[in-house]
């Protein structure tokens, strides 16, 4: 029997900065049009994890006078810093000899979560049906192979997939163009890229995880507009990242860490290391005192205009981060993201008016500041791949003499999941253990994001070898899934593999990760999943 | 027949509260909300009489800040045909939302009137047998099986011997417990039909009630940090320290 069917003009998975810009842009243009937006979240917001410094640049196009209608976008950059960690020691690189690129003094300190629920706000004010606690779990294509739209998931399977009580079956939305703004490694626009071939002759997309605390601190411990970063300690010369301290309003800091999923030893655990960097003595103070109230963690691209697929398809586009239109090298997104959400909604006017093809979303978005952006950031990230210092070195001739104007594009060699080494070529790292006051354990982290998925239901972390983990990844790797997954979804318990997958915070790392790409994230029922505040 | 329903809003129970530095409450800012569990039971529990038959309406009510519409929608969209918001931006006790549904009561004049049977923000545990009081109605609380009959319930409460079976006259106050069935998922067309379904909007100022709180909040806090359990070598060092540490044997 078929499913229920909705007919829409746009239908757009995925309510993020990129999405809702697509939605608020499209009803703009034309009111008449019937657009909605699905998102796996309760709400709108409460899968959105970022830093974030924002830059207004795609907000003032988008709703110029987001200023009168209340955006959650009020605390001003007032001072920058930049700090060099080593293991005892910290330098402070003066901010004239930073990169332009990484000067934020016209942006503003927010919470990226608060904006989406702010946007939502707008969207729905204008005639868009949000319908959050909805996950797109299939692309549905056109017999002529263009996507047709997706559908949302059978609700109410239990463990092995019988139907309980409750079970709902899932509905079919149908569009003239279905825009896919998942965020980075959606699992539809994974999809979409390897069935249309999108990422043709582009280097292997680049990852990093992202941690993020948010901090009450004492009023002398907080200076609201300060902006902060730091590279080195603790991690070695070969890793990339660093982190990010954001005094927001109201004594809270927006304390982060990224690191690069292209490291290389199996014993790494990105959230000790990021635990670990608090008890740097120049970092330590900063918190002392303290109390952590929100933990959370998402995968970002990394990869640049190198790795960015093919943005369009037949019936489709991918925008934002689901495509890969992060900066890296200006530690920001989300207004790229929105831009090519505002291009696309200027794109699909066209293409439903005037049957022009979906081809001139890529265009234009290539026409647009925000590619420019891209383009001169794009050599900054490969060439850490040389390491830290070499990376400063180069990065500083690329950005700050030539702009971003050197004559040649470096090249991603690897993609995540194939720089491990095995594990007995690697030394093993001893974290220290968390003092509960400044450190913490993954267990009461994963408490602080809100995460629940309904028991009873079929795991939505599928492995396509289902004894890959104990039969080679244990013995080659020493399982790094223990240590790359941020909240101990991934557990080896007396050689079996167990996978606690009410606990996922839907960060996407594993899907990454996983050196012979084993795990797959798919949708889980919707709502679940982690429940954000203000991050 | 028909039923009135009470559904409240309250912060979700997956998010980790947190008390606010001053005593004075929580922190409700961009905090996920939901409707209160046991009043998804009341809603469930309303709909499937109405699928049985022998129910012709349910209403929908909640009291609260312009929000609360939102529990009001949901039930909408799982089975509910009516809805009425009771605007009132304050905290309100127990006594004066039972008050307020007495008011609601008259006017509807429903054969039965679903609640949960407790709201899991302030644990109360008040409202439902506030109202039975005040309409001098029979009350069947923490329900956990519900069978209507021609003029009454068969009601099994959950207690804390185990089950008891009561059967009240109608009308009646239900309470309901979590065990009394699992609330279905709303579906996408049915959340669209439920933006088009009725809803009244009254204010709490003019229904002409005393509203006025009667306790005094005087402070909130976290509770205790539990401490670091301990492992021991051996069952003769447990029995140790359970008879000389815990003292509990």
């Amino acid at each position: 029997m078929a499913r229920e069917a909705m007919e829409y003009d746009v239908v757009i998975v995925g309510a993020g900065p990129a999405g809702l810009s697509t939605a608020i842009k499209l009803k703009q243009l034309d009111p008449n049009l019937n657009v909605c937006i699905l998102e796996k979240g309760s709400e709108v917001g409460a899968h959105i994890l970022s830093g974030n410094v924002f830059e207004t640049k795609a907000l003032d196009e988008l709703i110029p006078n987001w200023k009168n209608e209340g955006a959650p976008v009020k605390t001003k950059v007032s001072k920058e810093k930049f700090l060099f960690l080593g293991k005892n020691s910290s330098l402070s690189w003066p901010t004239w000899l930073l990169p332009s690129v990484q000067k934020n003094h016209k942006n503003f300190i927010i919470s990226l979560a608060n904006l989406c629920r702010w946007l939502g706000e707008q969207a729905e004010k204008l005639g868009v049906e949000i319908f959050p606690g909805f996950p797109a779990s299939e692309v549905l294509y056109n017999e002529d192979g263009s996507v047709k739209g997706v559908a949302t998931l059978d609700m109410g399977l239990d463990k092995e997939g019988n139907k309980k009580d409750t079970y709902q079956e899932g509905m079919e939305l149908h569009a003239k163009v279905t825009v896919f703004s998942e965020g980075c490694r959606g699992h539809l626009g994974k999809q979409l890229i390897k069935k249309f071939n999108l990422d043709e002759g582009k280097s292997p997309q680049q990852y990093g995880i992202g941690f993020k605390e948010i901090w009450e601190v004492n009023e002398e411990q907080h200076q609201e507009g300060l902006v902060m970063h730091t590279a080195g300690w603790p991690l070695d010369n070969k890793t990339y990242g660093g982190s990010f301290i954001y005094h927001a309003e109201k004594r809270q800091i927006y304390f982060g860490y990224v690191i690069g999923l292209d490291y290389q030893n199996p014993y790494l655990s990105p959230f000790d290391e990021f635990q670990r960097f608090k008890t740097h003595k120049a970092i330590k103070k900063m918190l002392e005192g303290g109390k952590r109230i929100a933990f959370g963690a998402r995968a970002l691209i990394e990869g640049g205009i190198q790795s960015l697929p093919k943005m369009f398809m037949p019936g489709a586009l991918l925008i934002g981060c689901d495509a890969g239109t992060l900066n890296m090298p200006k530690i920001k997104g989300s207004h790229t993201a929105m831009k090519s959400g505002i291009i696309a909604a200027e794109s699909i006017i066209e293409n439903i008016k005037n049957k022009s093809d979906l081809s001139i979303y890529e265009k234009k978005f290539k026409e647009s500041w925000a590619y420019k952006e891209l383009y001169t950031a794009r050599n900054v990230k490969p060439s850490f791949s040389w390491g830290l210092i070499l990376g400063i070195i180069f990065t500083g001739i690329d950005q700050i003499l030539f702009r971003g104007r050197l004559p040649f594009t470096l090249k991603h060699k690897h993609a995540d999941h194939e720089t491990l080494k095995p594990a007995n070529q690697m030394p093993k790292i001893e974290y220290p253990k968390p003092d509960g006051k400044l450190t913490f354990d993954k267990t009461s982290s994963v408490y602080l994001t809100g995460t629940n998925h309904a028991e009873n239901q079929p795991v939505h972390l599928r492995l396509k070898d289902p004894n890959l983990p104990i039969n080679y990844t244990l013995k080659e790797y020493d399982e790094p899934a223990q240590r790359y997954c941020p909240v101990g979804v991934y557990e080896v318990q007396k050689e079996k593999f167990v996978i606690n997958s009410q606990n996922c915070i839907h960060c996407k790392t594993c899907d990454i990760k996983e050196p012979s790409q084993n795990i797959t994230w798919v949708a889980p029922e919707g709502g679940g999943g982690p429940k954000y505040g203000n991050m | 027949m028909k039923i009135l329903v009470a559904v409240k809003r309250v912060i979700d129970y997956n998010v980790q509260i947190r008390v606010k530095e001053d005593g004075s409450g929580v922190h409700t800012d961009n905090v996920k909300m939901s409707t209160n569990p046991p009043d998804d039971n009341a809603v469930e529990e309303s709909v499937k009489l109405k699928e049985s038959g022998k129910v012709k309406e349910v209403v929908a009510i909640s009291i609260g800040e312009d929000k609360a519409q939102e529990s009001i929608r949901k039930a909408l969209a799982v089975g509910a045909d009516k809805g009425i918001h009771v605007k009132i931006d304050n905290y309100v006790e127990p006594l004066g939302i039972a008050k307020i549904l007495k008011k609601i009561v008259e006017k509807e004049k429903p054969d039965m009137v679903f609640l949960g049977k407790q709201a899991i923000d302030d644990d109360c545990n008040q409202t439902g047998q506030m109202l039975a009081a005040m309409l001098n109605w029979p009350q069947a609380t923490f329900s956990s099986k519900v069978n209507l009959k021609d003029k009454s319930l068969e009601i099994v409460r959950e207690i804390d011997e185990g089950l008891e079976t009561i059967e009240v006259n109608l009308p009646a106050i239900v309470t309901c417990d979590l065990r009394l069935n699992e609330p279905r998922f709303a579906s996408l067309p049915n959340i669209m039909k439920a933006k088009k379904k009725p809803m009244e909007q009254l204010n709490a100022k003019d229904l002409g009630l005393d509203l006025t709180n009667r306790i005094q909040q005087l402070k909130v806090e976290e509770p205790p940090k539990r401490k670091a359990g301990i492992k021991v070598a051996n069952v003769a060092e447990l029995v140790s320290k359970l008879k000389n540490e815990a003292k509990v044997i």
